[in-house]
């Protein structure tokens, strides 16, 4: 049964099981591999992605719940890497093996959403669902704070 | 952007520089020796480091591979200095494998990007071949333009005859170079002077980095090639054991699984989807019986860690001695007193952001294969493949990838993670893309072993420290994860005991024995290898003596720093950095100091702590770093940042252990990772010395435990003596 959506912008569809995880959709069969697979079970947010403009972990979101939202990946939060977080990114010079960054900008870009201006606690607080193992997150700090005051 | 680049390259005229006698070549469109260079006609000796097109674009070989350390970025950058190459138009393409080309000196020539030793290893090397090109670019310039070769300079890119006002451009030159048979001599003193570097010591954006913000850098586990299908490997739990019975009944009603597959060490899944070979990977958990074969069925850590501190304590039980220095043993028998310690610390896990997995592509009849995969070691990626098909090694095609994390886990001498691909395409004889589930990954990590430290300090009649004896019992690491460089190294293994003597203090006698352990349970290399456990015991210890003495720590520790300037340098900056003397209500610091591969670190741990719950916060960390010339200034803070927070999770949270030979956690809820919330305010300062540079990418990570124990000492007077302090321990000793 095939199921539609909406991914940066353009309409997508799928005939993967209705238990499949949308990350793996996502990856493989649109080839968006910015998503990235951590641990599948929702601790590490590597696989984070926009529904409906909230966050969500793609690897905790079946494709039966998908139908007719709206699913916002790295690759469409912006067309030019123009997005603040991410031009605030390179500014901090925060990724390493950048693996978890696009869970990471992502993430942000929902807090900035809700928050334009968050405090440092409440950056702290939102972010602590993603794991950096390359421990940059002292830098996604500044960077988010950078973002906040030059968006 | 590598095919991109080549395919430009071979439609111009280049300049060229080779390894193997370094050679230069001309290669011109289509001549046989530009298909050599390229890497798609026979291979040749030829294989460059640097190529220049005549639009100025110079292509400059990346020997590392790259997991976040920016090794891509920071040894490109030096051949880019000493040829004054604009870096604007650098661009950075893996190197192929070819280890009499781009072999990694300080690891006996292999590809092999580890020990943060790749700047260290390679940084007079490649001066020299960026400078014997300057001077190629110079002396064409000279001949073109009738003029002595000494009155040439170059601007980034450019030649310049100031006399009489002429430049030409790297590319103009390419066009009509002549490059002679044999590379010119560069003397040392030929080489840049430091105050003259133009980007050494300067940040630049690391290449890769711009990819990493848009979802466009490929790793490993992102290729997708046509006709691929996928795979999983349930892997047997203890190393060693076998399937016995695989009821794939289950795993085979999964639809879009197409094979279930018996293997030496587990039982492959291969699907026509990512989801349905992780489904049918699953149905298989409770359906296939494993061989008690393998030595760690039965090994219990808890139980072996208590078996492993008596033996390291029992100075009858016979060890080998690791390192001497002076005479310790008599030096202990005249002592007029003597301190002793113990200590502790539990496997560890790397727990890379990216689980293993590659891509694997087995030519029909078995005589080739190409691999996509992130790794450490081109040199091992493709000799284990190449011996399971027994095939020659340049039938091997490596594709390496962008590691998203690398730690140490992804050199390992059998690639474990690499054969689970070659070995499910060669038998559906379709690409297979195999991917390790986190709970693959936890369950079949190699970890940072188990270990216990048994310490004594001799002090003579005046109470000066005269002697230092470390036994260590600690699980192997080299013989397991490299037994060819165990052989090759004299059966040393010098990935345990790394760290486990006191250099840069003044001691006289010194000794180190290693209690060789082997209980089956898989180990590796993980970040700060032995350091970190050995420098969690060597400097809580020294803090130890420190107060048994009556002396502060920081005083003491100077004291014996004396006579090495630079240990002594890193030391007295982190105690003004940190305030020192002042005293903390609620909270206290620590300090330790450690000389690792040449790089000398110090850090301090501002602490407090729940004494109710047991939990340890780290408010604020201090840390200096003298690594020598800083070749990315900026790059060594970050990996300084990353290294500490690496180390917070191995000294509160992270812990591996076994129960009948099996790794007893699974994923990111039983393995504990630091988080933002759990990192300290980290202030960081870099010294940076003229000294030959020397490693940064791990060299913090065994200043926490050390740290973090010797707050705790200072705040509660109590030592907490066994990594990591997670709550529960904590209580127990506080109690």
């Amino acid at each position: 049964m095939a199921t539609n959506f909406t991914v940066n912008g353009k309409p997508a569809t799928t005939n993967a099981p209705p238990a499949t995880p949308l990350l793996w959709v996502i990856r493989e069969d649109l080839k968006l591999t910015g998503t990235k697979f951590g641990c599948g079970t929702g601790l590490c947010g590597a696989c984070m992605v926009h529904v409906d403009g909230r966050r969500a972990f793609s690897c905790q979101t079946q494709v039966s719940e998908i139908a007719g939202r709206t699913v916002t990946t790295i690759e469409g939060l912006s067309p030019d890497s123009s997005h603040p977080l991410q031009k605030a990114w390179l500014t901090e010079r925060v990724p390493q093996c950048g693996y978890c960054q696009s869970g990471q900008i992502m993430s942000a870009a929902d807090l900035l959403q809700q928050k334009p201006q968050p405090t440092r606690a409440e950056i702290v607080e939102h972010m602590s669902t993603n794991i950096c193992r390359c421990g940059t997150y002292q830098r996604i700090v500044r960077a988010v704070e950078r973002a906040a005051r030059e968006a | 952007m590598n095919k991109s680049i080549r395919a430009s390259v071979l439609s111009r005229r280049q300049v060229m520089i080779g390894a193997a006698g370094l050679t230069f070549a001309i290669a011109a469109p289509n001549s046989l020796k530009a298909a050599a260079l390229s890497g798609e006609g026979p291979r040749s000796a030829m294989n460059p480091w640097i190529s220049i097109a005549t639009d100025g674009t110079i292509t400059i070989m990346s020997a590392a591979t790259e997991m976040g350390q920016g090794s891509m970025t920071s040894l490109p950058l030096i051949i880019a200095e000493e040829l004054d190459a604009d870096w604007a138009k650098v661009k950075v393409v893996p190197a192929p494998v070819n280890e009499k080309i781009y072999g990694n000196p300080g690891f006996g020539g292999m590809m092999y990007t580890a020990g943060s030793n790749a700047v260290t290893s390679y940084y007079r090397p490649l001066r020299v071949i960026g400078a014997q090109v300057r001077r190629v670019l110079l002396d064409n310039a000279a001949r073109k333009w009738g003029v002595p070769v000494e009155e040439l300079t170059t601007e980034p890119s450019v030649v310049v005859h100031a006399k009489s006002g002429r430049k030409m451009s790297y590319g103009d030159i390419a066009a009509i170079a002549e490059v002679p048979a044999k590379a010119p001599e560069i003397k040392p003193d030929q080489l840049k002077k430091t105050a003259d570097f133009r980007l050494i010591g300067k940040d630049v954006m690391r290449v890769e980095l711009p990819t990493k913000v848009n979802g466009t850098a490929t790793y490993g586990i992102d290729v997708q090639v046509p006709g691929m299908l996928y795979g999983t490997v349930l892997r047997a739990p203890v190393e060693g054991s076998v399937p016995n019975r695989i009821d794939d009944a289950r795993a085979k009603a999964v639809p879009g699984v197409t094979a279930v597959i018996r293997l030496p060490h587990g039982v492959g899944v291969v699907a026509q989807t990512a989801w349905a070979a992780l489904s049918a990977r699953q149905a298989l958990l409770d359906s296939v019986t494993w061989t008690r074969t393998g030595t760690a069925w039965g090994f219990d850590s808890d139980k072996g860690h208590d078996a492993f501190a008596a033996d390291a304590k029992n100075l009858s039980k016979p060890a080998r001695d690791w390192s001497a220095q002076g005479n310790a043993r008599g030096a202990f028998q005249n002592a007029a007193s003597m301190v002793e310690g113990e200590y502790r610390c539990d496997y560890a896990y790397h727990a890379q952001m990216e689980p293993l997995n590659a891509v694997a592509l087995v030519a029909p009849g078995g005589d080739a294969v190409e691999i996509w995969a992130g790794t450490q070691s081109q040199t091992t990626a493709t000799e284990a493949p190449a011996k399971f098909l027994g095939i020659p090694r340049d039938k091997v095609k490596l594709h390496d990838l962008l590691m998203g994390g690398g730690f140490g886990r992804r050199g390992n001498r059998d690639v474990d993670f690499i054969m689970d691909a070659v070995m499910l395409s060669n038998e559906v004889g379709s690409p297979v893309k195999v991917m390790w589930t986190r709970e693959d990954d936890v369950h079949n990590g190699r970890f940072r072993p188990l270990s216990a430290h048994y310490l004594r300090a001799a002090f003579d009649a005046s109470g000066k420290l005269t002697a230092w004896h470390h036994r260590l019992a600690a699980d192997r690491i080299t013989p397991f994860m490299d037994p060819v460089r165990f052989q090759e190294g004299g059966g040393k293994d010098g990935m345990v005991m790394a760290g486990t003597d006191v250099r840069g203090y003044d001691v006289p006698h010194q000794l180190v024995e290693q209690i060789y352990r082997d209980t089956g349970v898989r180990t590796n290399p993980l970040r700060g290898i032995g350091v970190t456990a050995n420098k969690f015991a060597t400097e809580a210890f020294m803090d130890e003596v420190a107060r048994k003495r009556g002396i502060d720590p920081l005083t003491y520790r100077l004291e014996l720093l004396k006579g090495t300037p630079r240990a002594y340098k890193v030391v007295e900056r982190v105690a003004q950095m940190a305030d020192w003397g002042r005293k903390r209500d609620g909270q206290a610091l620590g300090l330790a100091y450690i000389d690792y591969s040449g790089s000398q670190v110090a850090g301090i741990a501002e602490v407090s702590l729940d004494r109710t719950s047991g939990q340890i916060k780290v408010h604020n960390f201090w840390c200096t770093i003298d690594c020598g010339i800083a070749v990315q200034p900026d790059n060594i803070i970050a990996q300084t940042e990353s290294s500490i927070v690496y180390g917070l999770g191995l000294t509160l949270s992270e812990r591996i252990s076994i129960k009948d030979g099996i790794v007893e956690q699974s994923n990111f809820y039983d393995y504990s990772l630091p988080r933002m919330k759990d990192v300290p305010e980290m202030h960081i300062e870099l010294i940076q010395t003229d000294n030959h540079p020397t490693g940064a990418g791990q060299m913090a990570t065994p200043l926490i435990a050390p740290t973090i124990s010797n707050a705790i000492m200072e705040l509660t007077g109590v030592r907490l003596r066994h990594s990591p302090f997670v709550p529960d321990r904590v209580k127990k000793s506080l109690s």
